[in-house]
């Protein structure tokens, strides 16, 4: 019972704390292309690392590139007109990862700028 | 008497080695794929294509002949399109770079005959790199593909010292400008895929065998070693051809000729 009020309690003050200083910069998440994502915006922002994982080890092992949840296809679409990229402070990934404190290792093999080939199989 | 009476049974086309017998069913096989609804038209394209969801099957195996030749010494196009196609430009280096394709030149010291031909990761039926591998990223993919997936290698550089052909390099830099369909990192191992990427793509060659075309030796022959139709498959019955150091009985997917 104590325990529930504590936790009811630290709930209320990280709210309050987090309106009040808001310390880490708000993530900036610009949607250049018109369109829709590869899945609802709501199952994007919080399962996309497992879709990609699972596309990872279709694509890696059984050679399956139709899938949608490619990384070069997050890439192709969510790579900014200014800098070209979805990395750099305001880039898509990780303007939003700095925010949320994830550090990704994806991009220090993968392109994080669109390529002129697509990895994507064609259809 | 008994042993008479089994070999009666036999059906004409039953009374030959395994070996044979799976070329004829292959045969037959590939007979039906290729049913033709049109001239120029098959209903099932049997040079290995796969409808785009389906897994790689081992219905294929991905191979190559080297003609040694009609492999030029001193020409390094198949390397040199090797490098472009997966982005593999060096540190300057030459040591420790990455090297997925290997020019060698061969001299007979008696006879004094020369010959060249490119070594690349031999893609064996039977992969030490695959035995020694720790996490199980060093993978053989079921059309006969060896990969690395840098996804969980470690690094440990077993497979590189594994491998009896020096297929496997390991990058010693933090790399920028991958090419997107060929991501490749720090603190991992690599070597030939093949060119996966574009084989998945529905390609049908690799850059190092359209190279070769395109310098008009065609010593390079990519396809599927399990179709009896195609060029690859083709070629090996024309020529005799040889596995590199074949004591070691790795049945590798590249085989050689002329060596
Ligand atoms: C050490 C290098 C390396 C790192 C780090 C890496 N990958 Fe990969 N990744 C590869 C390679 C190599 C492939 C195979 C490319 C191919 O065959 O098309 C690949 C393929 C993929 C694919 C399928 C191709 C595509 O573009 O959709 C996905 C998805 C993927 N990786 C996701 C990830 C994610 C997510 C991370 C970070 C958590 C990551 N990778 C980190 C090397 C790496
Ligand atoms: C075809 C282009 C396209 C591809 C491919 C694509 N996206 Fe999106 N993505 C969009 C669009 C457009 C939106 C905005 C959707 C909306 O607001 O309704 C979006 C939204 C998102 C969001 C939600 C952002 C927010 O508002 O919070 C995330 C997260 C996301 N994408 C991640 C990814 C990842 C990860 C991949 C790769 C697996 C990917 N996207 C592939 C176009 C794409
Ligand atoms: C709306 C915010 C947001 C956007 C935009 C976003 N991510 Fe994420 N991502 C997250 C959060 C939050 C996590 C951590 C989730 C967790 O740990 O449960 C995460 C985790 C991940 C992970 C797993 C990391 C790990 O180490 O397990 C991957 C991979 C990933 N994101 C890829 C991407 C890629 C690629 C893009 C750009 C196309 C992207 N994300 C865009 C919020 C976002």
């Amino acid at each position: 019972m104590i325990s529930r009020v504590a936790i009811a309690l630290l709930f209320v003050l990280a709210a309050g704390l987090s309106l009040a200083y808001a310390r880490a910069p708000r993530p900036v998440i610009v949607i250049e292309r018109p369109g829709q994502c590869v899945e609802a915006t709501e199952v994007m922002r919080r399962d996309h690392m497992t879709l990609l994982l699972h596309q990872r080890d279709r694509t890696m092992r059984e050679g399956i590139r139709t899938r949608p949840h490619s990384l070069a296809g997050c890439v192709e679409c969510h790579a900014s007109a200014k800098t070209g990229s979805v990395l750099g402070e305001q880039g898509f990934c990780e303007s939003c990862h700095r925010y949320a404190s994830v550090k990704l290792d994806c991009f220090e093999c993968h392109a994080s700028k669109p390529g002129r080939v697509s990895a994507r199989a064609k259809p | 008497m008994p042993r008479l009476q089994a070999r009666a049974r036999l059906g004409p086309g039953e009374a030959v080695s395994d070996p044979e017998r799976r070329g004829f069913l292959a045969t037959a096989a590939a007979a039906l794929a290729g049913v033709v609804i049109a001239p120029g038209i098959r209903l099932i394209e049997i040079a290995g294509a796969r409808a785009p969801e389906e897994a790689a099957s081992a219905r294929v195996r991905w191979g190559m002949l080297i003609d040694t030749a009609k492999c030029a010494s001193g020409c390094t196009e198949c390397v040199k399109a090797c490098n472009e196609e997966n982005g593999l430009h060096g540190a300057g280096r030459p040591r420790t770079d990455a090297q997925w394709i290997r020019k060698i030149d061969l001299k007979d010291p008696r006879t004094g005959r020369q010959h060249s031909a490119p070594v690349m990761c031999q893609h064996c039926a039977e992969p030490p790199c695959v035995d020694v591998c720790p996490t199980g990223a060093s993978f053989k993919r079921a059309d006969g593909i060896v990969l690395v997936d840098k996804h969980t290698c470690i690094g440990c550089r077993y497979c590189v010292m594994a491998c009896p052909y020096k297929a496997r390099s390991f990058i010693h830099e933090n790399l920028s400008e991958q090419k997107p369909a060929v991501p490749r990192g720090k603190g991992t191992v690599e070597g030939c895929t093949l060119c996966v990427h574009k084989v998945d793509r529905g390609d049908g060659t690799t850059a190092c065998a359209q190279a070769c075309k395109a310098a008009g030796h065609e010593a390079i022959v990519f396809g599927d070693l399990n179709d009896p139709q195609s060029a690859v498959s083709r070629r090996l019955r024309e020529i005799p051809s040889i596995h590199l150091r074949a004591d070691l009985r790795l049945d590798t997917g590249v085989r050689y000729s002329g060596i």
